[in-house]
């Protein structure tokens, strides 16, 4: 199983979102970056894939040159190479980023060997745009389920069984190999990079693709923050004395 | 103007959000501009149900392959419809299979797709271009952007409200037009080989009360009056990323931004402090109640009601209390002797 991972570096999680002063982008100076907790468990799952049916995982972003630390990332938890598609520092569209990626895509197997599978995270943490793997899928002319939460591989029949949630339950796609699939939350727990990996991921060389792009259809004017409901905390009280207080509310809100 | 609304239905009876797709549709293109697209076995059975809501005609996608859901068939067959109506957009609710099915079509139309748009204004004479205003991480942002494309494909945000303007043309009869896409033999395509539904009970998504609980609660066993509490007031039990990580919970009680986004009655947060990927999973509870014992945690300031405190100090004077009136009650009945 050769597989290959898109992954997307992007700003960390605080307890608030703050902009940067001219609207265009997310004020990252405090937060760092990382990726998305979708693309952490497709870097896993590929990993723990390939360990038990051997082959190799390439991971392969599109973005800032700087991007470069969240491919060291994937290969300190198991991933075999890095590339990076430097797109410069300016926010892709959807179908920049499709682009980007489906254009690597096609000169990493210009040698010959095709990828058996490609993992996208469901949606990205920041842009949440919801189609680039079906976008590159498409131009590569793969079947995609998104949304997955369970990967099982019959490599004698050659193909994926994909569990995902659906309204009131689950539905499980058979998908015929190579695939794509775009993974969610839940498929598996994300390892630590263990410290071995992390020095074998710092002293690793990153290959670097070059692309064309145009900008797509649908074009960014600017972020804000939604208008936040300001209303002030009402405050029971301190420890176990505030209990009666409590009881008091879920009476008041007809819940017991 | 033409605008087609995908209508997801279950046997003919549409979703809330496919209603939501179709006013927008209309709200946008003006009257007599909507027109309806649905799949499967039952489509036509929607008809009276979208005479109502002001559609104009209702194309049905027909084919072997279309009976059941499979995102590589339907998208191909949309934008097959697509391509044959240049409409002007396409609306669809921004479900899961909401976006999945736009964003085929758009892929293989090569088309742009906004999804989860908020707020749509139709373009003018002078400005062909759309322009919207999209949720980005769950609704914690949102992104003015301009969508210029010969078709404009777009999705509802989950909740958005939009102004339904009934049609009084109630009586007209729906024209209905089938559309039979061209699939080839050799598509390669996923199909549906399991379906299963959930237990029933109380579910995370439905549940009127959560209680949930995150760093602060410090293990898997420190849940018990979390689970107990959520017992007594018939709820269920969620979490926060930090105890799925930990494995002191399993992913399916996650709440947040990559778990269960949810709209209790009330939301119990123990030991959550607030960080915004977990906010979006529960902002949309009509109560938050804190229990925290940093004064200063966002879950604690954005909170209904709050208590400072260790939830393990906490929850069983709350469990406590709770019986305690429940025995009282009881206790008031009349004694039958």
């Amino acid at each position: 199983m050769d597989i290959c991972v898109c992954v997307k570096r992007v700003p960390g999680t605080g307890s608030t979102i703050l902009l940067t002063d001219d609207g265009m982008n997310v004020d990252t100076r405090h937060l760092g970056f990382t990726i998305g907790p979708h693309e952490e468990c497709a870097v896993e799952e590929a990993v723990q894939i390939v360990t038990a049916h051997g082959g190799s995982v390439t991971v392969l972003t599109a973005g800032p040159p700087e991007a470069e630390e969240q491919l060291r990332y994937a290969l300190s938890l198991g991933a075999d190479r890095g590339v990076l598609i430097d797109t410069g520092p300016e926010e892709l569209d959807a179908e920049q980023t499709a682009s980007a990626l489906t254009q690597a895509i096609r000169q990493l197997e210009s040698g010959g060997s095709r990828f058996d599978m490609l993992l996208f995270g469901n949606e990205s943490a920041d842009a949440s745009h919801y189609q680039v793997g079906i976008r590159v899928a498409c131009a590569l002319e793969l079947p995609m389920v998104g949304g997955v939460k369970g990967i099982q591989i019959d490599e004698a029949a050659g193909t994926l069984d994909l569990r995902r949630d659906a309204a009131g339950g689950i539905e499980v796609y058979r998908t015929p190999l190579p695939a794509a699939v775009a993974v969610a939350e839940g498929l598996n727990l994300p390892r630590y990079p263990s410290m071995r990996g992390r020095l074998r991921a710092m002293k690793a060389r990153l290959d670097t693709v070059e692309v064309q792009l145009e900008p797509g259809g649908l074009r960014k004017r600017g972020l804000r923050r939604p208008a936040e409901q300001g209303s002030q905390t009402v405050m029971l009280g301190t420890g176990p004395e505030a209990a009666d207080a409590v009881a008091d509310v879920l009476e008041e809100l007809g819940v017991v | 103007m033409t605008v087609l609304a995908i209508v997801e239905h279950d046997g003919g009876v549409p979703t809330a959000g496919s209603l939501q797709a179709v006013a927008v549709a209309a709200q946008v293109g003006g009257t007599g501009s909507a027109e309806a697209v649905a799949f499967g076995p039952g489509a036509e059975l929607l008809r009276p149900r979208l005479v109502t809501a002001g559609v104009a005609r209702l194309h049905v996608l027909e084919h072997d392959l279309l009976d059941d859901y499979s995102p590589e068939t339907w998208g191909e067959s949309l934008a097959q419809l697509v391509g044959q109506l240049r409409p002007d957009g396409v609306v669809a609710a921004g479900t899961d299979r909401g976006n999945e099915l736009m964003a085929q079509a758009a892929a293989r139309a090569g088309l742009p797709f906004a999804a989860n748009c908020v707020a749509v204004d139709g373009g003018t004479g002078t400005s062909p271009a759309w322009q919207l205003t999209r949720a980005r991480v769950g609704g914690l942002l949102y992104e003015d952007a301009d969508l210029t494309a010969s078709v404009k494909m777009l999705s509802l945000a989950a909740g958005v409200e939009v102004a339904t303007a009934p049609s009084a043309a109630d009586s007209h009869e729906l024209p209905v037009e089938v559309f039979t896409p061209e699939l080839p033999a050799d598509f390669a395509y996923s199909r549906v080989v399991e379906r299963a539904g959930h237990t029933t009970g109380v579910t995370l998504a439905t549940a009127p009360v959560v209680v949930s609980g995150g760093r602060g609660v410090a293990s898997a066993e420190g849940f018990a009056p979390l689970e107990e509490l959520a017992e007594l007031v018939g709820g269920a039990v969620g979490c926060s990323r930090v105890a799925t990580n930990n494995g002191w919970r399993p992913h399916s009680d996650q709440v947040g931004q990559t778990g269960t986004r949810i709209a209790p009655d009330l939301y119990i947060a123990c030991g959550i402090s607030g960080a915004t990927q977990h906010w979006v999973g529960c902002m949309n509870a009509k109560a938050i109640l804190a229990i925290n014992t940093d004064p200063e945690a966002p879950m604690v300031t954005r909170a209904t009601y709050a208590v400072i405190g260790d939830v393990q100090d906490v929850l069983p004077a709350v469990i406590a209390a709770v019986r305690r009136r429940a025995g009282a009650s009881t206790g008031r009945r009349p004694a039958l002797t």
